[in-house]
């Protein structure tokens, strides 16, 4: 093994890159010692140097004396300066004095800016008889929205109102969350040693005997607030892998099993996973006898799921599935590392709970190199939370809950319901819709399932805000003022993503940018200024109130603490303390502020909790401090009966095929007109969503959108690499550059997201050239499975062929800007024209699925 | 004399190096001071688990390569060897990267 920790720390020349200082001059720059985060982001926040001269970034390295990546940096942040000084980048706030979509605007101050927002709100909303609930604010990812959109949402603009609009069952991360919090209470993620600032050579670690990499590309996402490539430094340490996609990756090719499903057959995995360990009693009998509940239970459920009943719905050779569980299930140390495929399906949160118990019962959690639980670094949680907290009671009540599209389900989460958002926008129910606001998100080139409806839903909305560092195509299609954000260079921020706590500093200016803390400030100051007078006048406040409480409550005349009363519950419950550990820890030795951590900490401070295993033995998981899990009987629930209960949610775990998988798999005639299963949202190394795009040396290494065909498909279509395609369901269609890829199963093609091209016209119907390449032209809304979580986009049915002089007309822009869309017969609450009958929902009805 | 180590048995084909190198060196589209190139890819008949298949990629260094003399003669790091993300490029004497060969995985030496 030629990996060695120890002899990497030793070699390196801590002088020359200037230990223990924050910032100094050399060679006629100054270099900051910083984080980046975004925008433009990713879901990382790697350590780095940064090189201004004359406020102005001129270049970037990695800090080798970072903790998190020990100096590595990915092609985004090396190239870091493209984005942050890129030409047409907005400097001043604008408004629109053309249509919408014609790009025509006008230079307008930020006073100006603020004062148009606050009118109209009061006009149009306030004294028009609306409630402020009218107003829907959209976030993205990748950056610290979840801790700064939402705030601004609830305290600046008094609605209850926040999320992704068009991301259809909240099919990112939440799936994720809830699964396991249902089961386990908290959160479990691979165990690289990144709790500990010593890393690799922290004494009590160990590295992982098996992971398995399971529907995710984790050296390209870098999901869950993890840097992919941790784990293979784990591979060169002695780490095995098991890769569970239906493509090959990088780790399909290097992993001692490779189970190449059909897309979205997870749970049949899962559950015969669940089945060879329980009946060849491979599970960890200690730590389920001592830690977990309904273990028998569980095991009778799954007796019938064998490999062999998997394996003909997953269409793998059972004997894969079994010799791989055996794999698994012997590990002394093992660990699952999984992805957003587990939220972009049916299943998701059934899947999510049960890929959890495979960890559960084979002892897999809390122990060094195995599933690690964590938490946000020092209990900062500012979030969803926060606008609850802020929004007022009557206001909150009337959020857009999942029963509005599913009467009966039960509304568990911080978000406010995808379809819900949809279904109010498309027919004014349960209240009109007057407001869309956007910060630091690109919803119709982006996240935004069913794009052309999300297009058609929102090009009427009758005032439109949008606020993001690049003027994007939703700014262009929609906004009628836009306010210009800083990028990670030029913004004081901080991130509790885990741990370490990480500050980035801001080291450049870009005109009259504003970062999203201080566009927080300014709106709130404006629009809640009794709130924002006592709490949060300036930036400083701002950022000191997030170290201390993570915003919330400390009432200094009381001495009273309260926090968000729970779940998308509206306002507050008294609390010993609502202080942070933050605060706790320094507040009396004076480092507890913004600048002790940037200048002091050189911008980190690790905490315990993170870097402690066993914690549900040392009573550091429940609030009442005893030993045990923070579930409602203190055992993992490998049944959850309590809490899947409380969401209306079936404990057990069942497989639901899509809409689209139950025609592809039934229908031959429907088979022959869409042959393909197009799974979409390839992640590529050079972008990041839908940022990255305008910076000239990505685009060099990846100029276009590709998708992948197989080399068959290749043949039969006469498709050479490089050849424009088009992909075309009932939904739309859009067209892509083709790569062959000979390790493709025929049936399947993949497909990227995110794609625009920022030098090309903006007008409509060009639009940045967003609309010809956009996947989601293809995919639909208000499909989701049990609780209304999960949404199949991910896996849908296509057909192709190659774009010729004769098949170009209209281009999907014109289709979609100028005719009316590729559909105009959308009934809210229904993803296709197909009508609903081949849902999971109604073939359950019917006795088609058990 | 000095080389660079490249233990590519773990190279994830992620960039880095390349960009890390660009940027230094500030070479326009189209050229490179270090070159990904790939294997791949392909199966191994007869072969099981991960060694069933191909798929290699190894960074050439190219005639605009200078190992970052200006860099390593501060004490730093070469850009590519300081931001390998995947851990598998190292920096030093020809001959104590030579002993650093271990046989354990596939590595490749370089020079100027």
């Amino acid at each position: 093994m030629l990996f060695n920790y120890q002899e990497f720390l030793d070699g390196i020349d801590r002088e020359a890159y200037h230990a223990g200082e924050w910032r100094w001059e050399e060679d006629g720059y100054t270099v900051t010692r910083t984080y980046t985060y975004s925008a433009p982001g990713c879901h990382t926040s790697c350590g780095v140097l940064m090189y201004t001269k004359n406020g102005k970034l001129e270049k970037i390295e990695g800090d080798p004396l970072d903790p998190c990546a020990n100096g590595r940096l990915c092609m985004r942040c090396l190239n870091l300066e493209e984005g942050v000084n890129y030409a047409d980048r907005p400097k001043w706030p604008l408004k629109r004095v053309g249509a919408r979509g014609e790009n025509k605007w006008e230079r307008i101050s930020w006073e100006e800016a603020l004062d148009t927002i606050a009118e109209w709100i009061r006009v149009n909303i306030d004294e028009a008889g609306f409630g402020r609930e009218s107003i829907f604010v959209n976030h993205g990812t990748g950056r610290n929205i979840s801790s700064w959109v939402p705030f601004l949402g609830g305290a600046c603009l008094g609605t209850p109102n926040i999320g992704a609009i068009g991301s259809s069952g909240y099919s990112c991360y939440l799936p994720r969350t809830c699964g396991t919090a249902a089961s386990i209470g908290d959160f479990p993620i691979v165990d690289a040693s990144e709790g500990h600032a010593d890393r690799y050579a922290n004494p009590e670690w160990v590295r992982p005997d098996v992971v398995v990499i399971w529907g995710c590309e984790p050296l390209k996402s870098n999901a869950d607030g993890y840097l992919g490539h941790w784990l293979v430094a784990c591979m060169q340490q002695g780490t095995q892998f098991i890769s569970i996609d239906p493509q090959l990756t990088w780790w399909g090719a290097h992993a001692a099993y490779w189970l190449p499903l059909r897309p979205a057959t997870d749970m049949a995995i899962a559950l015969a996973w669940l089945h060879v360990i329980m009946y060849e009693e491979l599970e960890d009998r200690e730590f389920v006898d001592l830690w977990c509940a309904y273990y028998d239970e569980l095991k009778a459920y799954v007796e019938p799921f064998t490999p062999e009943w998997a394996g003909k719905i997953c269409e793998l050779d059972p004997e894969l599935i079994r010799e791989s569980a055996r794999f698994y299930a012997a590990a002394e140390r093992a660990a699952i590392q999984w992805g957003l495929a587990f939220d972009t399906q049916n299943d998701s949160i059934q899947l999510c709970q049960t890929v959890s118990n495979l960890m559960s019962i084979t002892g897999n959690i809390d122990k060094p190199g195995t599933n690690l639980l964590v938490r946000n670094g020092f209990e900062i949680n500012p979030g969803y939370a926060t606008a609850q907290l802020y929004c007022p009671p009557e206001t909150f009540a009337k959020k857009l809950t999942v029963d509005v599209t599913h009467p009966g389900y039960v509304h568990f989460i911080g978000m406010a319901d995808c379809d819900a958002v949809n279904h109010a926008f498309e027919t004014g129910e349960p209240y009109p819709m007057k407001m869309f606001w956007s910060q630091g998100a690109n919803a119709i080139t982006c996240t935004g399932n069913a794009a052309p409806r999300i297009y058609q839903m929102l090009e009427n909305v009758e005032f439109c805000v949008v606020a993001d560092p690049y003027l994007t195509p939703t700014a262009v299609a929609f906004a009628d003022i836009f306010l210009p954000l800083k990028t990670t260079a030029e913004r004081d921020s901080m991130r509790v993503w885990w741990t370490p706590l990480r500050a980035m500093k801001a080291v450049s200016e870009w005109y009259e940018a504003k970062s999203d803390e201080e566009l927080i400030v300014a709106l709130g100051n404006k629009m809640n200024p009794e709130l924002f007078q006592k709490r949060w006048p300036t930036l400083e406040a701002l950022l000191q109130d997030y170290l201390d409480t993570g915003f919330n409550i400390v009432d200094p005349e009381t001495g009273k603490s309260y926090k968000s009363a729970g779940r998308s519950k509206a306002g507050m419950v008294e609390v010993p303390d609502a202080h942070t550990d933050f605060w706790k820890k320094h507040h009396e030795d004076g480092t507890c502020s913004f600048q002790s951590l940037v200048e002091d900490k050189c911008c980190y401070e690790y905490d315990d909790f993170c870097a402690t295993y066993y914690k549900y033995e040392k009573g550091m998981l429940r609030a009442d401090g005893t030993p045990g899990f923070a579930t409602p009987s203190g055992r993992i629930e490998l049944v959850p009966f309590a809490t899947f209960g409380a969401w209306g949610i079936d404990p057990w775990p069942k497989h639901h095929e899509s809409i689209h998988s139950v025609k592809w798999l039934e229908d031959p005639e429907f088979r022959a007109e869409y042959p393909f299963i197009c799974v979409n949202g390839s992640r590529s190394y050079e972008f990041f969503h839908s940022e990255n795009r305008q910076q000239a040396t990505m685009r060099e290494f990846h100029p276009d959108p590709i998708v992948k065909v197989s080399a068959q498909t290749a043949e039969e279509y006469d498709i050479h690499e490089g050849d424009w395609i088009w992909l075309e369901n009932s939904e739309g269609r859009c067209r892509q550059k083709a790569h062959i890829d000979p390790t493709l199963n025929p049936n399947y093609v993949y497909a990227e997201h995110g794609w625009w091209y920022p030098e090309q016209e903006p007008a409509f119907p060009n639009l940045f050239g967003m609309w010809d390449v956009n996947i989601n032209n293809l995919t639909a809304s208000y499909e989701t499975g049990p609780g209304g979580i999960g949404c199949p986009f991910k896996s849908i049915v296509c057909k192709i062929y190659k774009c010729a002089p004769d098949n170009m007309a209209p281009t999907p822009g014109e289709v979609v800007t100028q005719q009316g869309g590729f559909r105009n017969d959308y009934v809210a609450g229904e993803p296709y024209a197909y009508g609903q009958e081949d849902s999971w929902q109604e073939r359950m009805k019917r006795g088609a699925e058990a | 004399m000095k080389g660079i180590l490249i233990n590519y048995e773990f190279c994830t084909g992620c960039h880095s190096c390349e960009v890390a190198c660009k940027k230094h060196l500030e070479l326009p589209a189209g050229e490179f001071g270090i070159k990904l190139s790939e294997t791949g890819p392909f199966e191994y008949a007869g072969k099981t688990g991960a060694d069933h298949w191909e798929w290699t990629y190894l960074p050439v260094m190219t005639k605009a390569c200078d190992m970052c003399e200006d860099r390593t003669a501060k004490g730093k790091l070469p850009m590519c060897v300081q931001h390998c993300q995947a851990w598998c490029m190292y920096y030093g004497e020809v001959e104590d990267l030579a002993k650093k060969m271990d046989g354990s995985s596939r590595c490749a030496l370089f020079t100027r």
